[in-house]
Parts: C-alpha cells; sequence; structure tokens
C-alpha cells in the first residue's frame, strides 16, 4: 500500500516545541501564520516583529527574520523595518496589553499613516505573560489579579476597547477584520482573513489589522473547552466578530 | 569651499553625505532645522523621512530600521531624548548600529529652550536601563557638526553601537562658515546579520531577550568586550596652549569655546593657562588628563560646563588626588561668565587650591 502524506508542519514552523499553555490560542495562530506565509510563497521575504507577551518568543517557532520590540512599539519598529525594507513584508504580533495599553499610540498612527504592514491583534481579555491582570480589553465583570472584584466601570475602572473598531474609523487602513479561533470553521476564517492581510500588503495596498478573539484557560482559571465556550458566548458580545472595514472585497 | 551654515543644518546635510537615507523625528526645540531639512532633503536624495507621533516612536522606528541594516538616525533635544531612553537601551543591547542626536537644552523638566549641557550623564553613564553604553561625541564647531555626523556612522557601522552626538543648542543655533567632504566613501561593513528576508540563508533575529540561565549575563559580556575595544582604539579631544600651562581649563561644546577665547586672551597678558576640550565624552580621555595632572608645570584644572558639574565627576576621576579639580557652571541656559572664569584661574595661577 502506498502512503501518501496528506498533513504536515508547515515549513514556516520550526521544530521547537512551544511555551504556551494548553488551550492557549497562539499555538493554533502561530501554526495559521506559518501555513499562510508556505502558501503564498514569501517565506524568503518576510520579517516578522515579535511582541512583549507570551509571544515574546515567538521567534524560536517561525523560521523567518525576525525582530524584537520593546513593549508597545511593534508598529513603530514595524514602520523601521517596512521603510529600511519595502520589499519585505513585515507583520507585527501584539496581544492585548502590548497592543491597546502601552503600544496604543504607535498602533493608531502607524494605521493611520497608511503604513504598508500587517499587524496580528491577539485579544485574550487578560495579561497572560505578567500572571492575568486586567487588560483593556478585559470585559465588564471580569475578575483579574487587578480587578479582583470585577472589572467596574463605576470604579473609574473603564470599559473593555474594541481596537478594531477603532482603526476601522481611520482613513488609511484598507483591511480590518475580528476572528476567532475557537473551531475548525473559525480557525479556517482566521486564515482566510489573515491571508487576505498578507496579499493586501503584497499588492501594495496598504494597511491591514486582524484582530484575533483567543483563550487563555490557564489565567480565566477554566478548561479549555470552557475556553472556548466563553470567547463564542461572552466576548463575542463585546467584540463582535465581522469585516470593519475592507477597500478591496474583490481581493481574497 | 566654506560656506555659512548653520549648526543643526550641517549635521543633516552630513548625514546625507555620509549615506544615511532614512531619518525618523519629532519637532523639539532647538533642533527643529533638523526635522525640517531633512523632509524637505531625504525626497531629493531617495531617501525616507518620517515625522513621528512622538519621540518613543521615532527611537524605535531607529530601530526598525537599523536592524534592517541601513543607515539611520533620530535626533531630539534634552525632554525629547529622556523619552527615547528605553529604545537607546534595546539599540545599544542588540547591537545596532545608529546615529543619535541630542542638541541639548535647558532642564530638568520642561526647562527652557536655551542651549544648555545638563544632560551629560544620562548620555556618557546611561540614560536608560541596564548596563550600556554609547559613543558619545561632542562637537563645538559647525565644521565639528558635520565632520563628526559622518564619523558617528563609520563608528556606528564598526562597533555595531549607537553613536550620539551630544551638543547644546548654541552650536545647533550656530551659523558659522564650514566645508562639506567632497570625496567621502563609507568603508564597507558587514551587514549580514540583518533583517532582510531569510532568502538562501539561514533566518536572522535581533533580540534582546534570553530567559536561559546565562543567556543575558553572556551579551552583557559581549557588550563590555566591545566597550573595552572602543576605548582601547578610539578617543577624540583638542589640547589649546596646554604644553607649558599652569592651570588646564577642562570643557566640551560652547564653554569650551569660551575657554579657548580666555586662555588667548591670558595668555596675552602672560598667564601660563591651556584649555583641554573633549571631543568624545566616551570613550573619555581619562589617560591624557591623568598624564596632564602628573606634569610638573600642571597646578590644577578648572572644569567649565553648563550644568550643575557632570563631567567634572569624570575629570576628578581621571586626575584623581594628583591635582586639584575645580568647577564653575551655570545651569538653565545660562552662560558661564568670562569674568568668572578669569577671577578662578588668576585664583589657581597664585596657588589657591580651592576656588568657587
Amino acid at each position: 500500500m502506498e502512503l501518501k502524506l496528506i498533513f504536515d508542519k508547515p515549513k514556516t514552523m520550526t521544530d521547537t516545541k512551544t511555551h504556551y499553555c494548553p488551550g492557549c490560542g497562539h499555538g493554533v495562530l502561530h501554526r495559521i501564520v506559518a501555513e499562510v506565509i508556505d502558501e503564498l510563497g514569501i517565506k524568503d521575504r518576510v520579517i516578522g516583529i515579535a511582541p512583549v507577551g507570551c509571544a515574546v518568543t515567538a521567534y524560536d517557532y517561525w523560521d523567518i527574520d525576525m525582530c524584537e520590540a520593546a513593549h508597545g512599539r511593534v508598529a513603530a519598529v514595524a514602520t523601521g523595518l517596512k521603510r529600511a525594507r519595502p520589499d519585505a513584508i513585515v507583520f507585527g504580533y501584539q496581544g492585548d496589553g502590548d497592543l491597546a495599553a502601552i503600544g496604543l499610540a504607535e498602533t493608531i498612527h502607524a494605521a493611520n499613516r497608511g503604513e504598508l504592514i500587517t499587524i496580528i491583534f491577539v485579544n485574550n481579555a487578560t495579561y497572560g505573560m505578567t500572571g492575568g491582570q486586567m487588560a483593556p480589553t478585559t470585559l465588564v465583570g471580569q475578575v483579574t489579579k487587578t480587578s479582583p472584584k470585577g472589572r467596574n466601570p463605576n470604579n473609574f475602572e473603564g470599559y473593555p476597547l474594541r481596537v478594531a473598531e477603532m482603526i476601522a474609523m481611520l482613513e488609511a487602513p484598507v483591511y480590518v477584520e475580528r476572528c476567532m479561533v475557537t473551531s475548525t470553521e473559525s480557525v479556517f476564517n482566521t486564515k482566510r482573513a489573515i491571508k487576505k492581510a498578507f496579499t493586501l500588503q503584497m499588492q501594495g495596498k496598504g494597511y491591514s489589522f486582524v484582530e484575533v478573539l483567543s483563550g487563555c484557560p490557564n489565567e480565566w482559571h477554566i478548561n479549555p473547552v470552557e475556553a472556548n465556550r466563553w470567547i463564542e458566548e461572552e466576548m463575542t458580545k463585546f467584540f463582535p466578530l465581522g469585516v470593519f472595514k475592507d477597500k478591496y472585497p474583490e481581493i481574497k | 569651499m566654506k560656506e555659512l551654515i548653520k549648526g543643526n543644518e550641517a549635521l543633516a546635510e552630513a548625514a546625507i553625505i555620509a549615506g544615511c537615507r532614512h531619518y525618523f523625528g519629532y519637532p523639539i526645540t532647538p533642533q527643529n532645522e533638523i526635522t525640517a531639512y531633512m523632509a524637505k532633503r531625504m525626497p531629493e536624495v531617495g531617501g525616507v523621512f518620517v515625522q513621528a507621533e512622538s519621540e518613543v516612536a521615532s527611537i524605535n522606528m531607529v530601530f526598525g530600521a537599523a536592524a534592517a541594516g541601513v543607515r539611520v538616525m533620530t535626533t531630539t533635544s534634552s525632554p525629547g531624548f529622556s523619552l527615547m531612553q528605553e529604545g537607546v537601551s534595546y539599540l545599544a543591547a542588540a547591537h545596532l548600529p545608529c546615529v543619535l542626536a541630542n542638541i541639548m537644552r535647558g532642564g530638568p523638566g520642561l526647562g527652557n529652550i536655551a542651549g544648555s549641557q545638563g544632560d551629560y550623564f544620562q548620555a556618557v553613564k546611561g540614560g536608560g536601563h541596564g548596563d550600556y553604553r554609547l559613543i558619545v561625541l561632542t562637537p563645538a564647531y559647525v565644521q565639528e557638526m558635520i565632520d563628526f555626523t559622518i564619523l558617528a556612522f563609520d563608528l556606528a557601522d564598526k562597533y555595531l553601537i549607537p553613536v550620539l552626538i551630544l551638543t547644546d543648542g548654541i552650536v545647533g543655533q550656530m551659523v558659522e562658515p564650514a566645508e562639506f567632504p567632497k570625496d567621502y566613501k563609507p568603508n564597507f561593513y558587514d551587514k549580514s546579520w540583518a533583517l532582510t528576508g531569510a532568502k538562501g540563508r539561514p533566518k536572522n533575529v535581533v533580540r534582546t531577550l534570553w530567559l536561559d540561565d546565562y543567556g543575558v549575563e553572556n551579551n552583557n559580556i559581549k557588550l563590555q568586550q566591545k566597550y573595552a575595544r572602543i576605548k582601547a582604539e578610539f578617543v577624540m579631544y583638542e589640547e589649546f596652549m596646554t604644553e607649558d600651562a599652569e592651570v588646564i581649563l577642562v570643557a566640551y561644546g560652547t564653554p569650551a569655546r569660551i575657554c579657548k577665547a580666555i586662555t588667548k586672551k591670558l595668555r596675552n597678558e602672560g598667564y601660563k593657562v591651556g584649555t583641554f576640550r573633549l571631543q568624545s565624552a566616551f570613550p573619555f580621555p581619562e589617560y591624557r588628563l591623568m598624564e596632564l595632572a602628573l606634569e610638573k608645570h600642571v597646578k590644577g584644572f578648572l572644569v567649565v560646563e553648563m550644568s550643575a558639574g557632570q563631567m567634572v565627576e569624570d575629570v576628578r576621576l581621571s586626575v584623581r588626588d594628583y591635582k586639584p579639580v575645580n568647577f564653575y557652571g551655570r545651569m538653565g541656559g545660562v552662560l558661564p561668565e568670562e569674568r568668572k572664569i578669569i577671577e578662578y584661574t588668576l585664583d589657581m595661577l597664585k596657588g589657591k587650591v580651592e576656588v568657587n
């Protein structure tokens, strides 16, 4: 009987074991990014930027040129890289603390300049790396280490920031979508969105932004199955999925 | 041929001559001529100018472009350089070459927009976190704004280190005759470490984080070895009438020009005075100052700064206790007074150990 290989590790993934917790969305999302890079044939011209947060060592897992950035400064570093290497495909990979708290200024201004970069924004509603503190995206009522009674807007703790919607409000960005990675269907959909975001950059169309709702069962103190259910039932209530901006609907 | 040119614009054009085609900056006085010059000039030479949203952003744009292996610069003034310290620490840790300029103004806080020298500690001792150093060049003339800026790009590429042009707003704003080099060509520097897309080679990673036991210590050891090599190979200073001087004035930037003028004046009156002018603050000319301190004709040193006394600490470390080191400075953008410098110098010539 002849054996046929029908499923393999993407070329863009290294053999390094990831440090991610069981049920964490990063592993799936790393693979999606790697598959997209493989399929677009850009492994030798892509430059990725790792954030400060759980994905800080993403450069160990992707077999591509990678740059570190100070906490929150991914969009500024991406600007420098892309302006210096206009032929490279430059993407940033950031969590919610990195992008929506400390790096919000860099994020908004790079988007507003219409930098030819792609930002993948991993929203898990908490600070995973530092042990589960309140993030800008933490839901109202959500208990974290720094909102022990649940996030309370009446106590000046604010509301979750809807970053995709904020970016979509700007003139320059060409594509903004929010996805999740909780099921086969949503994983495929996220892959489609990320592939489109990279394609738009390759065609020089403009700035693209994909937000991905992602589980952190470890810091949410629930199991991975419950985490996926929480994303689908609770997070999507405040963070609706969908395309918020698309200047090129004809490009898939 | 010499032309009349402003210090800040001289620095900007010198960067272009040095092959810098990427400039990221944020407006701040008294260095605004540089950002304006680059906004106009970069497109003419096919380069990139980006007005960043903050100095935090501009220094991180520099990080990205430096990681991509191109010659890159940002410039600012004191409060802006404070904001950049995060990025400077990362640039140093990642061994990335780039050129920075701090055209100092009065501080602390928002201070004022007059020339000052209150950022010496920040520049020379490491203003950000961790054990790192920058090469620090201290021009005092418009000609040196040109020459030192070009040199800065070569030093940065040679040693893989951020190089800082540190001067005061007076040098930045000053207009005087200067000349651009006609035939400058950069040496070839290996940039195989740069991020260009991993085509036909294993991937490159620019990082400053290591979570294993000795990773960060190993990077620190590499940094310290590099600084030791730089100190062994490079230092710059100017000696003006020090050969038989009994009192040596020590200064950099604008105060050094005042000291040189005073030296000439007192020499005409028969006093044996000299000026020692730093052209690099890191490496610091510690061995030469020690040699001078051991000279029999030298009675002592008078350090003149536009600060509360920062560089004077390095002079004292160099001279140790062999000869007295006195200090005179004015703060907050005020120039040191000529008559005070002369008064203290004459006191020291008379053999007074402590003046001021």
